[in-house]
């Protein structure tokens, strides 16, 4: 094959540092096992992810509660062609789910095979560590 | 009162992996053609838009970078970004100039180098292209990802088949046999389709659309122009309309469709004083088999559920009640981002024009009504734009 001439561009290495002091509380509930969401204290929206200012009412007056654990699939898929940065994991499994309270949820679901993955299966929301050590949430089977 | 809009001119770059060009040669493939094929001269454009959402390629400025090779430096310069409908918001925003009077000639120009980054790079940068802090960070969703989710919604809810989905990139490829500009020209069958590799299950390869270079041109004029002009055959904007929806896709409380189409739809036919069935042609965003089934049903050119019946019965081929993406769509043409939207509305144009260049492949029209079809990202943002000769 005819090789296509390129010149090679300087390399550069982009990393944000996120800002997390608004939804603090929801990373410090990680460490306690909580999967926290906002709950708007003027309207009574409640958010997930969680948000620091309603978008509903705009009000920026809101308090911190757990996430029902338990809930329903409504969607899912297998990831097989992974991007970049998921090189190191095996193919991993995105459900989309609704819990109790009526808020979506979008996690890797575990602990399952794949045969066994239905739209409308139950599962629970837990807290875990991923392969990399750092605590995320993700869904298992009930 | 706003002023009629007509295109009087199209471009069109050969699609693929073009590294042989850089983004400038590549847009300029497609400014020049559509320059020659208006007729005008380039000091007649007083506005370019550049639909591009870069990141794969090397230049931040691509739009000044572009109008400096083209010799167009010195015009009003704008670069618009929706995602996978970026090319469909640079033509809105030039529509928008021309129809309010601020201006009577705009350029618009979609361009897309993807190849310049490795693959899985490229995989990277679309899977964010969600919200990256709830969706990417910890769960690595990807793009097709996204479009299996709907796909194993509307699976679960209508019983769609993978055979269903199947047929439409079988329909998609034989098109893009018969178009000069394809990224792929080799017609396929349903079991190449399902015997693909998966890549985001059900989701296999042939079920999505490839990781292409392309630019494709548009000339805009308002009706004084055309006139001046004295422009044959000029297509006129006869509607256009736009919605968007949530980027977390948990935010949202279905997956069997894409309500941004159906409200972007629903704006642009009142504006086309037109109903679903008067639409003769559509180009529809089918970045996945899905997608392009989500369009028939969101669309309105079939109730919800109901979308299979089409493919199945052939009513989306040339010559069926609704011709769907006979150019070969983002499945087989090709899918370089920014440029999508201005290659479906440049390619509508052709057809109204009886233009097309292979006669297998031109619909015959009675009422001169064409449709483009194109979303950004998951439903995240979605432009309806809606021609007549």
């Amino acid at each position: 094959m005819l090789t296509i001439p390129t010149l090679k561009s300087k390399p550069i290495n982009l990393s944000y540092d996120i800002p997390i002091s608004r939804t603090k509380q929801f990373w410090d509930g990680l460490k306690e096992g909580k999967v926290l969401a906002t709950k708007c204290k003027k309207c009574g929206t409640l958010n997930f992810p969680p948000a620091a200012d309603c978008p509903n009412c705009y009000s920026s007056d809101i308090e911190w509660i757990p996430l029902s654990s338990e809930g329903e699939i409504e969607t899912f898929t297998h990831v097989i062609v992974k991007p970049q940065s998921f090189q190191e994991y095996e193919p991993y499994t995105i459900v989309i789910v609704k819990l109790k309270d009526n808020v979506r949820v979008l996690a890797w679901l575990t602990d399952t095979l794949i045969e066994n993955i239905k739209v409308g299966m139950k599962v629970k929301l837990q807290v875990k560590k991923s392969q990399e050590g750092v605590l995320t949430y993700e869904f298992t089977p009930i | 009162m706003f002023r009629r809009v007509a295109i009087i001119g199209i471009g069109h770059s050969k699609f693929g992996v073009r590294q042989d060009v850089n983004v400038n040669e590549l847009a300029f493939e497609s400014i020049k053609p559509a320059i020659e094929d208006a007729g005008v001269d380039k000091r007649d454009i007083e506005l370019m838009v550049l639909g591009s959402v870069g990141v794969w390629y090397e230049e931040p400025l691509p739009v000044v970078s572009i109008a400096e090779y083209c010799g167009l430096s010195g015009v009003g310069l704008l670069r618009t970004e929706a995602a996978c409908a970026t090319g469909s918001a640079a033509f809105f925003t030039a529509y928008s100039a021309i129809a309010s009077g601020q201006i009577d000639v705009a350029l618009v120009v979609g361009v897309e180098k993807m190849r310049e980054v490795d693959t899985l790079t490229a995989i990277e940068l679309m899977g964010r292209a969600g919200c990256y802090l709830w969706e990417f960070h910890n769960f690595g969703i990807t793009f097709p990802a996204y479009y299996a989710l709907h796909a194993t919604a509307h699976m679960a809810k209508y019983g769609t088949t993978e055979e269903d989905l199947a047929l439409i990139a079988v329909k998609n490829h034989k098109y893009a046999a018969m178009n000069p500009n394809a990224q792929f020209r080799k017609p396929i069958t349903i079991n190449d389709v399902l015997s693909s590799m998966v890549i985001a299950w059900p989701l296999k390869l042939y079920d999505c659309c490839p990781i292409t270079d392309g630019s494709a041109t548009i000339i805009l004029a308002s009706e004084n122009k055309v006139r001046e002009f004295k422009v044959d055959t000029p297509i006129w904007v006869a509607g256009i309309g736009y919605s968007s929806d949530t980027v977390n896709l948990s935010k949202r409380s279905s997956y069997v469709g894409l309500y941004p189409t159906v409200r972007a739809s629903q704006m642009a036919y009142r504006m086309a004083n037109i109903e679903p069935k008067d639409v003769e042609l559509a180009n529809v965003h089918d970045c996945f088999t899905i997608a392009e089934l989500m369009a028939y049903e969101d669309l309105g050119f079939c109730r919800k559920g109901e979308g299979v019946k089409l493919i199945r019965d052939g009513e989306v081929e040339v010559d069926g009640k609704i011709p769907v993406n006979v150019d070969g769509g983002l499945k087989a043409k090709g899918h370089p981002i920014g440029a999508t939207g201005i290659s479906m509305i440049a390619e509508l144009a052709k057809q109204l024009r009886g233009e097309a260049i292979e006669r297998s492949r031109q619909v015959a029209f009675r009422k001169y009504i064409a449709l483009a079809h194109n979303v950004g990202g998951t439903g995240h943002y979605c432009y309806v734009t809606i021609l007549k000769r």
